[in-house]
């Protein structure tokens, strides 16, 4: 399979086009994501390398590929979960590590269906300190606090005190944000958070999520199949392929040239009523465009 | 049927209960009752949460072997318990990574565990009636020195329960995110299951191997239905599970019946009356929610 070559002048997104971050909290914010020459395999298997990439804060970067590509893996290594296999990275200007408390983690959609024993405001609180070793009685004050702020910006108030096992897929969503967001990160990292929730709530939750890198100036790298639903949210654009890539805006990116030159395939790109449409990718993306535009 | 009878009639017999009351090994019996239902009471919605029912049940059996072996070579039945369910902890731990899997290591090392332990129960030519409390229970055969090995080892798990609080819950509701979190996720997992190990292995004292989840689980079952703060579950279990152990031991005084017979019932009247409570509270908690959508 052959690699297509990474552009060797990336095209280059600078913050001063990233727009509000700096306005609001801009001076001299190292980048929100670092990566240098970074390489990841796992075995003799390449999943990418010669990644060069700066998150500006409050940038907001949509990362796409077939499963397989290695998008869930970048999260794992800005995580400190796992190594690259060259390179570097770095998270608002230091090194990534495990723990990172410069990170707000939202996951897919799912599995706390069962826990009746915990509530919202319980699932926000350990955003903050459920790493932290012992009980917690000190700081509860300030704890509350925060956690009532972070609800309060997803708008989940009302149902803070519900058991999580009794909310909807959205509603559960919208609180795994304010859990991202309570520890007030530089970075949010979101694995398909809009994966098995209706459009509605889809486009909700990436509301929620742009406002965040808007108000706060913390950056989001949001891997997703489906572009469309953040489309109007999205700086840049990863696009992971079979071991190569491309950055870029979304127009830049997401055309027939770019994505036909990195699948190796002909892969057609339309524009239908404002919404994009992938045909020619692999069969599991385009299942998901299909998924999409019937919305 | 006469003998039940004769016995449930002494159930209210008080004067009999309060003489019994006055002897020492009863009061050290209440004790270790008092402790253990703490210590059970605190691990219980941690239990539950984390789904290890089988796992509790599975340590027991092991702990019973290990306190066959030690009935047999002569050591202390707690002595013997505690290191049966530690290696069941660790052979739980180690065999049982994968969750897939971890059903059916249990099920397979708990059998194995059960043979062995009616193997060396019966090459041991003591009274068959001590041989049967490692089953069923016998706390009023708790000797002081025992006590204090309880007492140790409740401490030592409650403390280190403590530390390990805030990310064992994290980790236990919400795995992925508590991970990415720098929780080591992977570590807490085998510490907890050698603290449920070792405080298994004492319950095996007073409720019996067989009946250890009466303590271990239930009380946190019934707590979860009752309440949704994971703070609130705790106390109620630790509630439970005082009520359950030390009042268990005390109907069973006067009526002279196996104490496990009372601490089950008791636990899981409780457990009932929770299942009703918590079914009541979440249709409430539903209706609130429909009309708070409309």
């Amino acid at each position: 399979m052959q690699r297509p070559q990474p552009s060797t002048e990336p095209v280059e997104h600078p913050a001063d086009e990233a727009g509000p971050a700096e306005t609001a909290l801009g001076e001299e914010r190292p980048p929100a994501v670092r990566l240098r020459d970074a390489a990841l395999s796992y075995g003799s298997r390449e999943l990418w390398r010669g990644l060069d990439l700066d998150v500006a804060p409050g940038e907001f970067l949509a990362v796409l590929g077939p499963n397989g590509a290695g998008k869930t893996s970048l999260l794992r290594v800005l995580l400190g979960l796992a190594p690259l296999s060259g390179g570097s990275v770095s998270i608002a200007g230091e090194p990534a590590h495990r723990g990172n408390d410069r990170i707000g983690y939202i996951p897919q959609q799912r599995s706390l269906q069962n826990s009746l024993t915990m509530r919202g405001n319980d699932l926000v609180g350990l955003g903050l300190d459920g790493h932290r070793w012992g009980i917690g009685l000190r700081h509860r004050a300030t704890r509350a606090r925060r956690v009532r702020e972070a609800l309060r910006a997803v708008e989940a108030t009302d149902y803070a005190k519900t058991p999580l096992g009794l909310l909807s897929g959205g509603e559960q969503q919208r609180l795994r944000i304010a859990q991202a967001i309570v520890s007030e990160p530089d970075v949010l990292l979101c694995d398909e958070p809009l994966l098995s929730l209706d459009p509605s709530h889809q486009r909700r939750v990436s509301e929620l999520i742009g406002r965040q890198t808007r108000t706060t100036g913390s950056a989001a790298l949001f891997v997703t199949h489906e572009i469309n639903p953040v489309l109007p949210l999205v700086d840049r654009v990863l696009y992971l392929v079979n071991g190569g890539f491309r950055i870029g805006t979304p127009d830049e990116v997401m055309n027939s040239t770019t994505l036909s030159e990195l699948y190796g395939t002909e892969v057609e790109v339309a524009r239908v009523g404002g919404r994009l449409v992938v045909a020619g990718a692999e069969h599991e993306q385009d299942h998901h465009v299909h998924e999409g535009g019937e919305a | 049927m006469n003998r039940l009878l004769d016995a449930l009639s002494r159930i209210f017999d008080f004067g009999l209960t309060g003489e019994l009351l006055g002897y020492p090994f009863v009061q050290q019996a209440l004790l270790a009752a008092a402790v253990l239902g703490l210590v059970s009471g605190v691990l219980a919605p941690l239990v539950v949460t984390r789904k290890m029912s089988f796992a509790v049940h599975g340590t027991a059996e092991l702990a019973f072997t290990g306190a066959a072996a030690a009935l047999l070579i002569g050591v202390g039945v707690t002595v013997g318990a505690l290191a049966g369910a530690v290696v069941a902890a660790l052979l739980l731990g180690l065999l049982g990574q994968r969750e897939t899997e971890r059903d059916s290591v249990i099920g397979a090392v708990l059998s194995f565990g059960l043979g062995l332990g009616v193997l060396l129960l019966w090459m041991n030519p003591e009274r068959a009636s001590n041989k049967f409390t490692l089953l069923v229970g016998q706390i009023v055969g708790v000797r002081p020195e025992e006590n204090m090995l309880l007492g140790m080892a409740s401490l030592i798990v409650l403390l280190v329960t403590a530390l390990l609080y805030r990310p064992l819950l994290f980790a236990s509701v919400d795995s992925e995110v508590a991970a990415a979190r720098g929780v080591p996720t992977g570590v807490l997992t085998p510490v907890f299951a050698l603290l449920v190990g070792i405080a298994t292995a004492l319950g095996v004292h007073v409720v019996g191997a067989l009946l250890v989840m009466a303590l271990m689980v239930t009380p946190g079952a019934a707590a979860m239905r009752v309440t949704a703060s994971p703070v609130k579950a705790t106390l109620l279990s630790v509630v439970f599970a005082e009520v359950a152990a030390v009042g268990g031991i005390l109907l069973s005084l006067a009526p002279g019946v196996p104490v496990s017979v009372f601490v089950t019932a008791v636990s899981f009247g409780i457990y009932l009356v929770c299942r009703v409570v918590g079914g009541l509270r979440v249709n409430r908690l539903t209706r609130g929610n429909a009309a708070a959508a409309v």
